[in-house]
């Protein structure tokens, strides 16, 4: 069987510095923070009180058909935002001759966002001697829930949304593995391609936590940073300073496509996508393999794939959350992979800026490593003003740096273990 | 790509109809009723109160004694799929960490990968609401109080408990799988979905041997709660649960909520005969598929089951007339068991009314996620034995109902196996096996 070439012919993204592509990267290019202080609710009591919104996005701006979608959830809407965007730039908008059977759609979504309110006064309008009443229950949920609210908040609905709003008849799946889902979602979509399941996917990831219990969630973990003090400049990888992730929300959407029918319909191609990885740390629900063993298998076996060496790496889109326990094992994990060499790699967290978009954090990275080798420049890590002993690799700091990028390697880890890499060549 | 072979060598089986694949093997060909009144919660204020509900269990006694400590972190969902998943191991005879206490595994840790599908996974309504109550101000939930210290009455782990891919998370970590691991959430298609996705990995060399299926549970006031708002519950049978759910019948009035899962051990051929592994059958083809229309949950969609099943045929080379038996989904949703069998007749033509069917609900109820690894197990079970389970419930066919379904269980030679989910949402998947003659 002969392997297809997986080609990225559009993306899209809606997330806390811009609304499209084009103001992320400007945002990023002027090391912008995409950080403030939480409107979605009043989280001024909670340890921490910000997080990376999305703000003022408004769907019909986007999508012609947003009533269609008037019951998708807050990080369904994005996803569609971004979905039609690399829609458009890909061209197909303009191509009649895709059969929709071979349109598939790929997604790493995360839940949608809880009906907070309703649900948090049922529990306590039916709490009866220290227990739920469930037969007051029945009735009151019944009564104020709304049914909408509820389904959309399975994570298979940002699919169902995708192949309304495009027809698309193909293979459909969605991945939820925590923070790793959007990377996993694009390399399987590629895998899909390119064994012939399927000649065009609608991939990426959407994500929205911002509600009070994923901030409580995450508040107990002591996940996220408590800087309170000093919000836009709270997410700082790989700073001996970190003190947790900042909590974002958003989604990016690539428009993936077998390389022959991109190039016989005359589409701009923007990347190739040339490796893809995977590994489970098998360690620990709360903790990453201390020695970075499952992220070095991950970029190993990405490597592999791409039948590359480490030395045609021009640069490392980081997982870097800015916990002190990712950015050492992160940095341990390309040490032990890229050995003595691992000095010489540019490696970078646009988290620092854009904030952890969880399941669709991996696709925004990939959107960044594509632009990186369209101006010849890397993104920086913000916020590092003072060296970890534990994080001495090159972070590209505090400013965007020119450079030959040709072939660039994307991370994302996510809780529980799971390790995705993806990697990327120039169109 | 050499042409490697991927066998199912292992069934791990967690549901109302028995807990192993021996014993829900025998409650299957005895078409054991298994739906019964709802008693893990007062549910008697619900329209329908009945479910296909694991009695007494837990995962306790399926994990290794220094990870007894872990269960307290498991939803029931991620209890389902641990318990499968050593189930499975067993039942493969394929020792791993989580199996053997010297630490000797069958198989490199490296090359063992877990796919599992989950579902939206509720949160512990009790253990929530008496945290969300030490935060209320005047009757009123107080988000300020909640801030500054009733979250604090909630376990750090808590949100560990519900992520959907805790259930593989857990997995690989008890069982040492440090190869590609992978949740896929789209509702009752999850299963055969990851099924396909696990079968990829080993086609592609990503690794030898991937434990694969999903598991859910909606078994409480939250999930029953939105599949009564959805309309698809059962409008009558509180009063004789047994026979409730009656797939492809003509008085089926709606599905149960049933909970449970599967896991299976899919395995590279070649791996499995240097180890001597007994092969319950091949898995020979795969097609997925979706339908625009699931983007309205209350239009009852089969997720283009029909091109999911024309694809997964033409993967495994075969034609429609080849198939023995048909696993269909079979809700007992009167809308969807009609528009099932009618993508079943588009993809196979009269060869959809030819082969025998069989579908698992009538005595389980609807196991979401873990619905298609139990359909996959029972079928694998047909193909190996002969034998083909009754359809719990079935008497009298719908109208337009066509499936060779039967009130008795059967024998046949079945060569080739077919089973097809879809969920809510629109998404569909199915899988093909086929006998494994050596």
């Amino acid at each position: 069987m002969t392997l297809r070439r997986v080609v990225i012919t559009g993306m899209g993204t809606v997330n806390p510095l811009g609304h499209d592509v084009e103001s992320t990267w400007s945002a990023m290019m002027n090391v912008g923070s995409g950080i403030s202080k939480t409107e979605l609710f009043d989280a001024g009591t909670f340890p921490t009180t910000f997080s990376a919104q999305v703000k003022n996005f408004d769907l019909a701006s986007q999508v012609a058909s947003a009533d269609r979608h008037r019951h998708a959830g807050r990080h369904c809407r994005f996803a569609l935002g971004a979905a039609v965007q690399a829609w458009k730039q890909s061209g197909l908008d303009n191509f009649a001759g895709l059969d929709r059977r071979n349109l598939g759609i790929y997604l790493g979504s995360g839940e949608g966002s809880i009906d907070f309110e309703n649900f948090t006064s049922l529990l306590v309008d039916c709490w009866r001697d220290g227990k739920l009443d469930t037969t007051l229950w029945a009735q009151l949920a019944d009564q104020r829930m709304d049914l909408y609210r509820e389904i959309e908040q399975e994570s298979n609905m940002v699919v169902a949304h995708l192949a309304a709003e495009f027809n698309a008849r193909g293979p459909a799946y969605n991945v939820l593995t925590a923070c790793a889902a959007s990377t996993q979602a694009i390399g399987e979509a590629a895998m899909q391609i390119r064994y012939g399941d399927v000649d065009v996917v609608l991939t990426g990831g959407a994500h929205s936590m911002i509600h009070p219990y994923g901030v409580t969630g995450f508040n107990r973990l002591t996940a996220l940073s408590v800087r309170n003090d000093a919000i836009p400049t709270a997410s700082r990888p790989f700073d001996m300073t970190r003190d947790g992730f900042v909590l974002g929300e958003g989604a990016s959407i690539l428009v993936m496509e077998e390389y022959e029918l991109a190039r016989k319909r005359g589409a701009k191609i923007l990347a190739e996508i040339i490796g893809y990885g995977a590994s489970a740390d098998a360690f620990r629900i709360t903790d990453q393999d201390p020695e970075g063993a499952g992220a070095a298998a991950s970029m190993r076996n990405a490597l592999a794939d791409a039948k590359l060496t480490i030395h045609d790496i021009d640069y490392i889109s980081a997982h870097g959350t800015g916990t002190k326990q990712n950015d050492q094992v992160e940095t341990r994990g390309v040490k032990a992979v890229f050995g003595d060499h691992a000095r010489n790699v540019p490696v970078s967290s646009v988290k620092s800026m854009v904030g952890h978009l969880i399941a669709a954090a991996g696709a925004t990275e990939l959107i960044t490593c594509i632009l990186a080798i369209r101006d010849q420049v890397l993104p920086p890590t913000a916020n590092m003003n003072s060296a970890d002993p534990d994080c001495d690799l090159d972070y590209v700091p505090n400013a965007p740096r020119k450079a030959r990028v040709r072939t660039c390697m994307s991370n994302s880890f996510g809780f529980g273990g799971q390790n995705n890499t993806l990697i990327i060549t120039g169109g | 790509m050499a042409d490697r072979r991927v066998v199912i060598t292992g069934l791990g089986v967690v549901c109302s109809a028995g807990v192993g694949a021996e014993p829900f093997w025998q409650a299957m060909l005895e078409g054991r009723q298994c739906v019964k009144g709802i008693d893990l919660f007062d549910a008697a204020r619900f329209p329908c109160r009945i479910g296909g509900q694991l009695d007494d269990f837990s995962a306790r006694s399926f994990v290794p004694k220094d990870y007894r400590k872990a269960v307290k972190v498991m939803a029931r969902d991620i209890e389902i799929a641990v318990a499968a998943a050593d189930l499975a191991f067993r039942d493969a005879h394929l020792e791993t960490r989580g199996t053997n206490t010297d630490g000797k595994s069958d198989v490199t840790p490296a090359r063992l990968g877990c796919n599992i599908g989950a579902g939206l996974i509720c949160s512990d309504l009790d253990e929530l609401g008496a945290a969300v109550n030490t935060a209320v101000t005047d009757g009123k939930f107080d988000l300020r109080k909640w801030g500054n210290s009733g979250m604090n009455n909630l376990t750090p782990l808590w949100l560990l408990k519900y992520l959907p891919n805790m259930l593989s998370c857990h997995v690989t970590i008890i069982h040492g799988a440090e190869g590609p691991s992978n949740t896929i959430t789209c509702g009752d298609a999850s299963g055969q979905l990851t099924v396909g996705e696990a079968r990829r990995l080993i086609l592609r060399g990503a690794a030898d041997v991937v434990i694969t299926g999903g598991a859910e549970s909606k078994l409480n006031p939250m999930g029953l709660l939105r599949q009564n708002m959805l309309g698809r519950l059962a409008t009558a049978g509180n009063e004789a649960p047994a026979s409730a759910c009656r797939p492809f019948d003509a008085s089926a009035c709606g599905t149960v909520i049933g909970e449970g899962g599967g896991l299976v051990i899919l395995e590279e051929l070649e791996h499995a005969k240097a180890r001597g592994a007994k092969i319950y059958a091949e898995v020979v083809g795969f097609g997925a598929s979706c339908d625009p229309a699931g983007i309205d949950v209350l239009t009852p969609t089969v997720g283009g089951l029909d091109l999911a099943v024309t694809k997964a045929l033409a993967d495994a080379e075969i034609k429609p007339d080849a198939i023995d038996l048909i696993v269909a989904h079979g809700t007992a949703v009167a809308a969807e068991d009609r528009l099932e069998v009618q993508a079943w007749r588009k993809a196979m033509g009269p060869a959809a009314d030819k082969a025998m069917a069989t579908a698992l609900t009538g005595a389980t109820g609807s196991l979401f996620a873990g619905a298609g690894a139990v359909e996959l197990a029972l079928a694998a079970l047909a193909v190996k034995t002969g034998q083909v389970p009754p359809t719990v419930n079935f008497t009298q066919a719908a109208a337009d109902c066509r499936l060779n379904l039967a009130s008795k269980s059967r024998t046949g030679d079945i060569r080739h196996a077919v089973t097809g989910a879809f969920g809510i949402g629109g998404q569909s998947g199915a899988v093909v096996l086929k006998r494994y003659e050596s």
